[in-house]
């Protein structure tokens, strides 16, 4: 029988004023105990609208009373049957407004924490002797993923479960897309990813990196002499926004993108043992409120930076980080700057970073995104000193691929068009999914949009 | 992994390595670059594609051994593979003049001339290469270049080959109608300060001018934005939209400013590379 609790069963997490000095993972997990008690909660509800909220579908009572009975096994096959990346969901996903928001506990108490208990699961699975999940891929059609982000790689999970040959091509010399060069070792430890991503390789995934599709090979090739019957395009949005503001180009301003790259792909914290740098000064301010945002910052505190700032131009009711990751900010000691805008980064006469001028803003009326628009005060500009500047503030999808290819259809934000709700692009047998197609948003709906083309896939290669 | 099929030392500092790498070498076009990186942990580094054998599926790159990466690039020999290749990178050089095409090589910058000269002399241009170094010896690729172009012209600083003096002076000396002519259209690949001297040379003669800008990069597909350079008032990334910019308008401040980014930390990686080397006879 259900338990009843308020509060969920709270996730172990590291001191904040150890773990903002180094890069081990802030939440611990649940252990066995925590996970049972937790999952006691669950009302296995008639109509489980949490499963709603899920962009995967994950049939979330069925895991988690399988947790609840101690059947750890079969709670990782049902969890794997419909999301092949747990391990990775059950930490970045922002459950809040996904299951968890829907969750019926949650209209009265706090919501089943489902978010912990996905991540309970599948580090219960990744701690077992290995089994075998090879399956036969014996289909004739091969199928081409471009891209080895959430969006690839749950569209070649979900293939090679079909029993299609798939090859994924990574630009970068590691797998992973945003999940690699993106979201920093504290919150998703690369060894989980390289994990999550052997269980592709162990379907029979094949995974070549060094190659874009769209300079090395085209897609005319690639589904010409090279024989692919099917495309699915997952390179998400990985081509930064600049404001367009005076001195961005100054020494020690960076895009979000690179800073995180510097650190998360090429190991720059590890610098001289690693051959990258990454140039962070005593005070950083990061422009931008996202969770991008909040993970550059708590990366900037994590590499010597002794003031992390964030500098957003609305107030904290507006900002898109999830709600774990501004909690987990505060506690580090990251100071917020809601309200300000930047409108100029000041340099010496050597070219490196002095400062960042910037303006109050007030609340409007509502934008067309329906938040306050943020009105500048006037004559309310002030100088924050700081020694980096790192603009947080958005990608657009990446415009090579679509540079030589012919016959692909991209709206005016160079994203991909896709016929209505589905994955087709313009070009026949050519499928396209997460950030490419949408602009950037959350790996869950990327993984969502990947399980979804390999149907769409599916039934168009047996049409 | 891409191996390294031929070897060979252009100068003390300089080695030309031919690579197999078939996809690559049959996409590639001139003007374009790669990314590679020696070991794990490494640095990605781009590198001019100096020529490429579309039938051999072979790749020419010729690189300097400056910093950490071209130094452990420099102790692979052949049959060694490089760990990490990926490329074509940026945009392939467009030459919409036709007529009389001079490419000034400086330094190993003279390399990257090779397939870019000899594709401009099949479309039946006119095409002079301006070849110069400090001296004699650090001169590369003489026999090659000279087999591409029409007119192969030396210069040293010093005067120990060819002309004595900066390749700029034999470039005005171009300009007013000496040897092969005045040039229809330049194109510059070398030091920075060699190209904004070039840059400076043909300014406000009507005599269009590429450069290839080489600024630090990471990805080089556009994802980091580190390569952004300003020409024309406008920001643009070097590994997409360039590397070959119009001179006249790059904010070469900005751009040589940049590359000092990192001296000090290039330094300490630099030392420390040498040290761990003569510590233990290997890296």
């Amino acid at each position: 029988m259900p338990v009843k609790r308020v509060d969920k069963t709270p996730m172990p997490e590291r001191d904040a004023a150890l773990r903002s000095h180094d890069f081990e993972e802030v939440n611990e997990g649940y252990g066995i105990a925590h996970a049972q008690f937790e999952a006691e909660r669950c009302l296995r509800c008639q109509d489980p609208v949490c499963i709603e909220g899920c962009p995967v579908r994950v049939p979330i009572p069925d895991f988690v009373h399988r947790v609840a009975s101690g059947d750890m096994r079969g709670a990782a096959e049902v969890l794997r049957a419909s999301n092949p990346l747990p391990a990775v969901c059950g930490r970045v996903c922002p459950q809040e407004v996904q299951c968890e928001e829907q969750c019926s506990v949650g209209i009265r108490f706090k919501p089943v924490a489902i978010g912990y208990l996905e991540r309970f699961v599948a580090d219960w699975e990744m701690a077992q002797p290995p089994v075998d999940v090879t399956v036969k891929l014996d289909r004739a059609e091969k199928v081409a993923i471009i891209g080895s982000g959430p969006a690839g790689l749950v569209c070649a999970g979900e293939l090679a479960r079909l029993g299609y040959p798939v090859t994924i091509f990574e630009a970068l010399h590691a797998p992973g897309g945003v999940l690699r060069y993106g979201i920093p070792e504290f919150r998703l430890p690369k060894d989980v990813l390289d994990w999550e991503i052997d269980q592709l390789r162990k379907l029979g995934v094949e995974i070549v990196c060094n190659v874009i599709i769209g300079k090395t090979i085209t897609m005319d090739q690639l589904m010409g002499e090279m024989g692919f019957s099917a495309v699915f395009i997952g390179t998400g949005a990985g081509l930064p926004s600049f404001m367009g503001i005076p001195g961005e180009n100054l020494n020690g301003v960076y895009s979000a993108n690179e800073f995180l790259t510097r650190v998360n792909l090429m190991h720059a914290n590890d610098f001289p043992n690693a051959d990258t740098p990454v140039m962070v000064g005593k005070r950083v301010a990061v422009i931008g409120a996202g969770n991008t945002a909040m993970d550059t910052v708590r990366t900037a505190l994590r590499v010597g930076a002794e003031k992390g700032m964030i500098v957003y131009r609305r107030s904290d009711k507006e900002m898109t980080a999830r709600v774990e990751e501004h909690h987990h900010a505060i506690e580090e000691g990251v100071e917020f700057h809601w309200l300000t805008n930047p409108i100029e980064v000041l340099g010496d006469e050597d070219g490196w970073v002095t400062g960042l001028k910037c303006i109050r803003m007030e609340l409007g009326e509502p934008d067309a995104s329906g938040r306050a628009r943020p009105v500048p005060i006037e004559g309310s500009e002030f100088v924050m000193p700081v020694d980096n500047v790192v603009l947080s503030i958005g990608n657009k999808p990446n415009p090579l691929l679509l540079q030589t290819t012919k016959g692909l259809e991209s709206n005016k934000w160079g994203c991909l068009v896709v016929h209505d709700n589905s994955s087709e692009t313009s070009r026949e047998h050519v499928f396209a999914g997460g950030d490419a197609v949408t602009g950037a948003a959350t790996v869950i709906l990327a993984a969502g949009a990947g399980k979804t083309a390999a149907q769409e896939i599916h039934e168009d290669l047996r049409a | 992994m891409p191996k390294i099929l031929e070897k060979r030392p252009l100068t003390p500092i300089t080695k030309l390595y031919k690579v197999d790498a078939p996809l690559v070498a049959k996409a590639a076009k001139p003007g374009q670059f790669v990314i590679v990186r020696v070991r794990e942990g490494g640095e990605r580094i781009p590198l001019t594609i100096a020529d490429y054998d579309r039938d051999e599926g072979t790749l020419t790159i010729v690189v300097q051994e400056v910093g950490t990466t071209t130094r452990l690039l420099g102790q692979l020999e052949v049959g060694d593979e490089i760990r990490d290749l990926v490329g074509p990178l940026g945009m392939p050089l467009e030459i919409p003049v036709e007529g009389h095409i001079v490419g000034i090589g400086g330094g190993f910058g003279a390399a990257a001339l090779l397939c870019l000269m000899r594709e401009l002399r099949q479309r039946g241009d006119t095409t002079t290469i301006i070849n110069g170094a400090r001296e004699k010896d650090l001169l590369i690729l003489n026999e090659e270049l000279t087999e591409v172009c029409d007119n192969l012209e030396l210069c040293t600083d010093d005067g120990s080959e060819g002309f004595h003096g900066f390749v700029t002076e034999r470039l005005a000396q171009l300009i007013d109608g000496d040897g092969p002519g005045r040039p229809d259209m330049v194109v510059a690949i070398g030091p920075m300060p060699m190209m904004r001297a070039v840059t400076e040379t043909t300014r406000g003669k009507d005599i269009p001018t590429l450069v290839s800008l080489d600024p630090l990069m990471i990805d080089g597909t556009g994802m980091c934005g580190g390569c952004r350079v300003t020409v024309n008032n406008e920001v643009k990334f070097a590994c997409v939209d360039g590397p070959f910019f119009d001179a006249h308008q790059v904010d070469f401040e900005e751009a040589v400013r940049r590359n000092k980014m990192y001296v000090k930390q290039e330094a300490e990686s630099k030392d420390r590379t040498e040290c761990r080397k003569l510590a233990v006879g290997q890296v």
